[in-house]
Protein backbone atom coordinates (compact mmCIF):
# COMPACT_ATOMS: atom_id res chain seq x y z
CA UNK A 1 0.00 0.00 0.00
CA UNK A 2 2.31 2.91 -1.12
CA UNK A 3 0.60 6.17 -2.50
CA UNK A 4 3.84 8.17 -2.31
CA UNK A 5 5.05 9.36 -5.59
CA UNK A 6 7.55 12.20 -7.31
CA UNK A 7 6.67 14.43 -9.74
CA UNK A 8 9.61 15.45 -12.02
CA UNK A 9 10.06 17.67 -15.47
CA UNK A 10 12.58 16.79 -17.62
CA UNK A 11 13.70 19.44 -20.12
CA UNK A 12 16.07 18.24 -22.91
CA UNK A 13 16.30 18.54 -26.12
CA UNK A 14 18.47 15.10 -27.22
CA UNK A 15 15.62 12.68 -28.05
CA UNK A 16 18.04 10.18 -26.85
CA UNK A 17 18.46 11.55 -23.57
CA UNK A 18 14.93 12.14 -22.41
CA UNK A 19 14.85 8.36 -23.36
CA UNK A 20 17.74 7.64 -21.01
CA UNK A 21 16.56 9.56 -18.38
CA UNK A 22 12.88 8.28 -18.30
CA UNK A 23 13.86 4.53 -18.25
CA UNK A 24 16.30 5.34 -15.93
CA UNK A 25 13.32 6.88 -13.49
CA UNK A 26 10.95 3.53 -14.45
CA UNK A 27 13.69 1.76 -12.49
CA UNK A 28 13.74 3.69 -9.46
CA UNK A 29 12.08 2.08 -6.34
CA UNK A 30 10.40 5.50 -5.43
CA UNK A 31 7.45 5.94 -8.28
CA UNK A 32 7.59 9.03 -10.15
CA UNK A 33 5.38 10.61 -12.42
CA UNK A 34 7.66 12.05 -15.53
CA UNK A 35 6.71 14.37 -18.50
CA UNK A 36 9.33 15.74 -20.41
CA UNK A 37 9.27 18.90 -22.61
CA UNK A 38 11.71 19.20 -25.42
CA UNK A 39 13.18 22.89 -24.52
CA UNK A 40 13.27 25.89 -22.16
CA UNK A 41 10.44 27.14 -23.86
CA UNK A 42 8.27 24.50 -23.80
CA UNK A 43 9.56 24.27 -20.12
CA UNK A 44 8.24 27.74 -19.02
CA UNK A 45 5.08 27.23 -21.27
CA UNK A 46 4.42 24.96 -19.15
CA UNK A 47 5.07 25.64 -15.98
CA UNK A 48 3.10 28.98 -16.23
CA UNK A 49 0.26 27.20 -17.87
CA UNK A 50 -2.86 27.57 -15.82
CA UNK A 51 -4.13 24.30 -14.58
CA UNK A 52 -0.29 22.47 -14.10
CA UNK A 53 0.42 20.56 -11.27
CA UNK A 54 3.79 22.13 -10.57
CA UNK A 55 6.35 19.03 -10.14
CA UNK A 56 8.63 18.22 -7.14
CA UNK A 57 11.98 18.50 -8.98
CA UNK A 58 12.74 19.35 -12.42
CA UNK A 59 15.81 17.68 -14.78
CA UNK A 60 17.16 20.66 -16.23
CA UNK A 61 19.83 20.26 -19.44
CA UNK A 62 21.96 23.41 -19.65
CA UNK A 63 22.52 23.44 -23.54
CA UNK A 64 18.83 23.81 -25.30
CA UNK A 65 17.90 26.01 -27.73
CA UNK A 66 15.53 29.05 -27.63
CA UNK A 67 16.16 29.31 -24.26
CA UNK A 68 19.25 27.99 -22.40
CA UNK A 69 18.93 25.96 -18.97
CA UNK A 70 20.39 28.84 -17.07
CA UNK A 71 17.65 31.27 -18.58
CA UNK A 72 14.94 28.97 -17.31
CA UNK A 73 16.80 28.65 -14.06
CA UNK A 74 17.20 32.67 -13.32
CA UNK A 75 12.92 32.71 -14.37
CA UNK A 76 12.26 30.17 -12.06
CA UNK A 77 14.04 31.46 -9.20
CA UNK A 78 12.49 35.06 -9.73
CA UNK A 79 9.13 33.44 -9.53
CA UNK A 80 7.52 33.33 -5.92
CA UNK A 81 5.15 30.74 -6.90
CA UNK A 82 8.11 28.14 -8.08
CA UNK A 83 9.37 28.43 -4.92
CA UNK A 84 9.25 24.86 -3.68
CA UNK A 85 10.28 23.45 -6.99
CA UNK A 86 13.84 21.66 -6.40
CA UNK A 87 16.16 22.04 -9.62
CA UNK A 88 18.68 19.58 -10.93
CA UNK A 89 20.99 21.09 -13.61
CA UNK A 90 22.93 18.81 -15.66
CA UNK A 91 25.48 19.28 -18.13
CA UNK A 92 28.69 17.63 -19.82
CA UNK A 93 30.59 20.70 -18.38
CA UNK A 94 32.69 20.09 -15.75
CA UNK A 95 33.88 23.53 -15.32
CA UNK A 96 34.33 24.76 -11.55
CA UNK A 97 33.06 28.21 -12.71
CA UNK A 98 29.71 26.39 -13.95
CA UNK A 99 28.51 24.33 -11.42
CA UNK A 100 29.21 27.36 -8.80
CA UNK A 101 27.40 30.17 -10.63
CA UNK A 102 24.53 27.45 -11.36
CA UNK A 103 24.30 27.00 -7.58
CA UNK A 104 24.67 30.89 -6.70
CA UNK A 105 21.90 31.33 -9.31
CA UNK A 106 19.56 29.02 -7.41
CA UNK A 107 20.04 25.63 -8.50
CA UNK A 108 19.71 22.91 -5.75
CA UNK A 109 21.64 19.96 -7.93
CA UNK A 110 24.92 19.90 -10.39
CA UNK A 111 24.87 16.42 -12.32
CA UNK A 112 27.81 15.84 -14.15
CA UNK A 113 26.01 13.65 -17.32
CA UNK A 114 27.35 10.17 -16.91
CA UNK A 115 28.55 8.22 -19.69
CA UNK A 116 27.27 5.12 -19.60
CA UNK A 117 23.26 3.77 -18.15
CA UNK A 118 24.37 2.01 -14.98
CA UNK A 119 25.77 5.43 -13.85
CA UNK A 120 23.29 7.85 -14.80
CA UNK A 121 20.72 4.96 -13.30
CA UNK A 122 22.84 5.47 -9.88
CA UNK A 123 23.21 8.73 -10.03
CA UNK A 124 19.39 9.67 -10.66
CA UNK A 125 18.69 6.81 -7.79
CA UNK A 126 20.43 9.32 -5.08
CA UNK A 127 19.04 12.52 -6.33
CA UNK A 128 15.68 11.52 -6.57
CA UNK A 129 16.22 10.04 -3.13
CA UNK A 130 18.01 12.15 -1.11
CA UNK A 131 15.04 14.67 -2.50
CA UNK A 132 12.11 12.18 -1.41
CA UNK A 133 14.06 12.80 2.28
CA UNK A 134 13.90 16.59 1.75
CA UNK A 135 10.12 16.60 1.08
CA UNK A 136 8.93 14.13 3.83
CA UNK A 137 11.54 15.70 6.55
CA UNK A 138 10.97 19.09 6.23
CA UNK A 139 14.53 19.65 5.53
CA UNK A 140 15.58 23.69 4.53
CA UNK A 141 15.21 23.41 0.83
CA UNK A 142 17.83 26.56 0.94
CA UNK A 143 20.90 24.75 2.24
CA UNK A 144 19.96 21.99 -0.02
CA UNK A 145 23.51 21.81 -2.26
CA UNK A 146 23.98 18.61 -3.87
CA UNK A 147 27.15 18.09 -6.82
CA UNK A 148 27.13 14.21 -8.27
CA UNK B 1 -45.41 17.91 14.97
CA UNK B 2 -42.10 17.96 16.34
CA UNK B 3 -39.70 14.63 16.72
CA UNK B 4 -37.35 14.46 19.57
CA UNK B 5 -34.62 12.04 18.81
CA UNK B 6 -31.74 9.97 20.26
CA UNK B 7 -28.92 8.34 18.76
CA UNK B 8 -25.87 6.54 19.53
CA UNK B 9 -23.12 8.12 17.70
CA UNK B 10 -20.69 4.77 18.02
CA UNK B 11 -23.66 2.49 16.78
CA UNK B 12 -23.86 4.84 14.02
CA UNK B 13 -20.52 5.50 13.01
CA UNK B 14 -19.73 1.45 13.01
CA UNK B 15 -22.91 0.78 11.03
CA UNK B 16 -21.90 3.42 7.99
CA UNK B 17 -18.04 1.80 7.99
CA UNK B 18 -19.37 -1.36 8.02
CA UNK B 19 -21.34 -0.89 5.10
CA UNK B 20 -19.02 1.15 3.16
CA UNK B 21 -16.49 -1.68 3.74
CA UNK B 22 -18.49 -4.48 3.35
CA UNK B 23 -18.62 -3.60 -0.65
CA UNK B 24 -14.57 -4.01 -1.45
CA UNK B 25 -14.70 -7.79 -0.43
CA UNK B 26 -11.71 -7.32 2.05
CA UNK B 27 -11.43 -8.85 5.12
CA UNK B 28 -11.49 -6.43 8.00
CA UNK B 29 -11.79 -5.94 11.45
CA UNK B 30 -12.94 -2.96 13.17
CA UNK B 31 -10.96 -2.61 15.99
CA UNK B 32 -12.99 0.87 17.44
CA UNK B 33 -14.59 3.84 16.12
CA UNK B 34 -11.31 5.03 14.70
CA UNK B 35 -9.49 1.97 13.88
CA UNK B 36 -9.72 -0.66 10.97
CA UNK B 37 -7.55 -3.31 11.08
CA UNK B 38 -7.60 -4.87 7.17
CA UNK B 39 -5.96 -8.75 7.49
CA UNK B 40 -4.96 -8.29 3.31
CA UNK B 41 -2.63 -6.32 1.70
CA UNK B 42 -4.58 -3.36 -0.31
CA UNK B 43 -3.58 -1.91 -3.19
CA UNK B 44 -3.06 1.79 -3.78
CA UNK B 45 -5.99 1.61 -6.02
CA UNK B 46 -8.65 0.25 -3.42
CA UNK B 47 -6.91 2.12 -0.53
CA UNK B 48 -7.28 5.39 -2.45
CA UNK B 49 -11.26 4.35 -3.22
CA UNK B 50 -11.60 3.46 0.34
CA UNK B 51 -10.40 6.67 1.33
CA UNK B 52 -12.66 8.63 -1.05
CA UNK B 53 -15.92 7.25 0.23
CA UNK B 54 -15.16 7.25 3.63
CA UNK B 55 -13.89 11.05 3.08
CA UNK B 56 -17.71 11.39 1.96
CA UNK B 57 -19.18 10.97 5.50
CA UNK B 58 -16.41 12.61 6.65
CA UNK B 59 -13.60 10.12 7.97
CA UNK B 60 -10.19 11.06 7.58
CA UNK B 61 -7.85 8.86 7.57
CA UNK B 62 -4.68 9.75 9.79
CA UNK B 63 -1.90 7.67 9.34
CA UNK B 64 -1.01 4.02 9.24
CA UNK B 65 1.23 2.27 12.33
CA UNK B 66 4.22 2.23 9.90
CA UNK B 67 4.26 5.92 9.14
CA UNK B 68 4.01 6.68 12.81
CA UNK B 69 6.82 4.71 13.76
CA UNK B 70 9.20 6.08 10.84
CA UNK B 71 8.50 9.52 12.29
CA UNK B 72 9.25 8.31 15.88
CA UNK B 73 12.29 7.22 14.77
CA UNK B 74 12.90 10.36 12.49
CA UNK B 75 12.07 13.02 15.48
CA UNK B 76 14.03 10.86 18.10
CA UNK B 77 16.94 10.87 15.92
CA UNK B 78 16.88 14.61 15.02
CA UNK B 79 15.84 15.70 18.76
CA UNK B 80 19.45 13.40 19.23
CA UNK B 81 21.53 15.39 17.46
CA UNK B 82 19.90 19.37 17.77
CA UNK B 83 20.16 18.80 21.65
CA UNK B 84 23.41 17.93 21.08
CA UNK B 85 23.13 15.01 22.84
CA UNK B 86 25.20 12.73 20.64
CA UNK B 87 24.53 9.56 23.23
CA UNK B 88 27.35 7.59 24.57
CA UNK B 89 26.18 4.27 23.45
CA UNK B 90 25.57 3.74 19.78
CA UNK B 91 22.85 4.99 17.90
CA UNK B 92 21.40 1.98 17.13
CA UNK B 93 20.95 1.12 20.82
CA UNK B 94 20.11 4.61 21.54
CA UNK B 95 16.79 3.92 18.99
CA UNK B 96 16.33 0.72 20.30
CA UNK B 97 16.11 1.64 23.80
CA UNK B 98 13.69 4.65 23.31
CA UNK B 99 11.18 3.67 21.09
CA UNK B 100 11.15 0.19 22.74
CA UNK B 101 11.64 -2.15 19.66
CA UNK B 102 14.45 -4.45 18.35
CA UNK B 103 17.01 -2.20 16.17
CA UNK B 104 16.58 -4.78 13.34
CA UNK B 105 12.89 -4.30 13.70
CA UNK B 106 12.96 -0.57 12.90
CA UNK B 107 15.98 -0.25 10.73
CA UNK B 108 13.85 -2.70 7.70
CA UNK B 109 10.47 -0.43 8.72
CA UNK B 110 12.37 2.64 8.13
CA UNK B 111 14.03 1.33 5.05
CA UNK B 112 10.67 0.35 3.43
CA UNK B 113 8.90 3.45 4.21
CA UNK B 114 11.65 6.07 3.72
CA UNK B 115 13.99 4.56 0.82
CA UNK B 116 16.76 4.96 2.43
CA UNK B 117 18.51 3.59 6.20
CA UNK B 118 18.79 4.61 9.40
CA UNK B 119 22.44 5.25 9.57
CA UNK B 120 22.14 7.75 5.82
CA UNK B 121 19.38 9.42 7.56
CA UNK B 122 21.57 10.37 10.30
CA UNK B 123 24.33 11.53 8.61
CA UNK B 124 22.04 13.57 6.77
CA UNK B 125 20.51 15.08 9.44
CA UNK B 126 23.87 15.90 11.12
CA UNK B 127 24.81 17.56 7.86
CA UNK B 128 22.24 19.56 7.54
CA UNK B 129 23.10 20.68 11.22
CA UNK B 130 26.41 21.61 10.15
CA UNK B 131 24.74 23.78 7.42
CA UNK B 132 22.65 25.53 9.52
CA UNK B 133 25.09 26.65 11.97
CA UNK B 134 27.63 27.78 9.48
CA UNK B 135 24.92 29.75 8.03
CA UNK B 136 23.52 31.39 11.04
CA UNK B 137 25.61 30.68 14.11
CA UNK B 138 29.15 31.79 12.35
CA UNK B 139 30.83 28.68 13.58
CA UNK B 140 34.13 27.91 12.56
CA UNK B 141 34.31 24.21 11.26
CA UNK B 142 36.45 23.32 14.60
CA UNK B 143 34.15 24.65 16.45
CA UNK B 144 31.35 22.64 14.91
CA UNK B 145 33.24 19.35 14.90
CA UNK B 146 33.69 19.84 18.11
CA UNK B 147 30.09 20.54 18.97
CA UNK B 148 29.05 17.78 17.47
CA UNK B 149 31.63 14.74 18.59
CA UNK B 150 33.37 14.82 15.50
CA UNK B 151 37.36 13.20 15.77
CA UNK B 152 38.61 15.82 13.47
CA UNK B 153 38.21 18.80 11.36
CA UNK B 154 39.33 16.71 8.57
CA UNK B 155 36.71 13.97 9.63
CA UNK B 156 33.57 16.56 9.21
CA UNK B 157 34.96 17.94 5.75
CA UNK B 158 35.28 14.57 4.36
CA UNK B 159 31.72 13.28 5.80
CA UNK B 160 30.31 16.89 4.43
CA UNK B 161 31.57 16.29 0.86
CA UNK B 162 30.69 12.91 0.70
CA UNK B 163 27.21 13.81 1.17
CA UNK B 164 26.96 16.93 -0.54
CA UNK B 165 29.78 16.70 -3.31
CA UNK B 166 31.08 19.89 -2.17
CA UNK B 167 33.39 20.97 0.55
CA UNK B 168 32.10 23.18 3.19
CA UNK B 169 33.50 26.51 2.27
CA UNK B 170 32.67 25.96 -1.16
CA UNK B 171 28.95 25.99 0.94
CA UNK B 172 29.55 28.89 2.67
CA UNK B 173 30.89 30.88 -0.21
CA UNK B 174 27.95 30.29 -2.11
CA UNK B 175 25.42 30.81 0.17
CA UNK B 176 26.82 33.69 1.26
CA UNK B 177 27.18 35.44 -2.67
CA UNK B 178 23.50 33.34 -2.95
CA UNK B 179 22.46 36.27 -0.35
CA UNK B 180 24.27 39.21 -1.87
CA UNK B 181 22.12 38.16 -5.02
CA UNK B 182 19.33 38.66 -3.38
CA UNK B 183 20.22 41.97 -1.18
CA UNK B 184 20.70 43.43 -4.71
CA UNK B 185 17.21 42.53 -6.18
CA UNK B 186 15.63 43.76 -2.81
CA UNK B 187 17.69 47.24 -2.89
Amino acid sequence: MQKDFILITLADDDEDDRLFFTDAFEELKINTVVNTVNDGVALMNFLNAPGTVLPNIIFLDLNMPLKSGIECLKEIKANPKFKDIVIAIYSTSSSEEDIENTFVLGANIYIKKPSHFGKLKEVLSEVVTLNWQYITSGLNKDNFLLRM
Amino acid sequence: MKLFLKTDSHFLIKKILKEKLDVFNIKYNLINTNEILFLETIDTETYEKIATVLNDYGFEIIENQKNIIVQKIKETIIEMIANDQIPSVKSSVYLAEKLNHSYGYLSNLFSEVTYTSIENFIILQKIEYVKKLITHHNLTLTEIAFKLNYSSVAHLSSQFKNTTGITPSAFQRILKKRSEINNQNIN
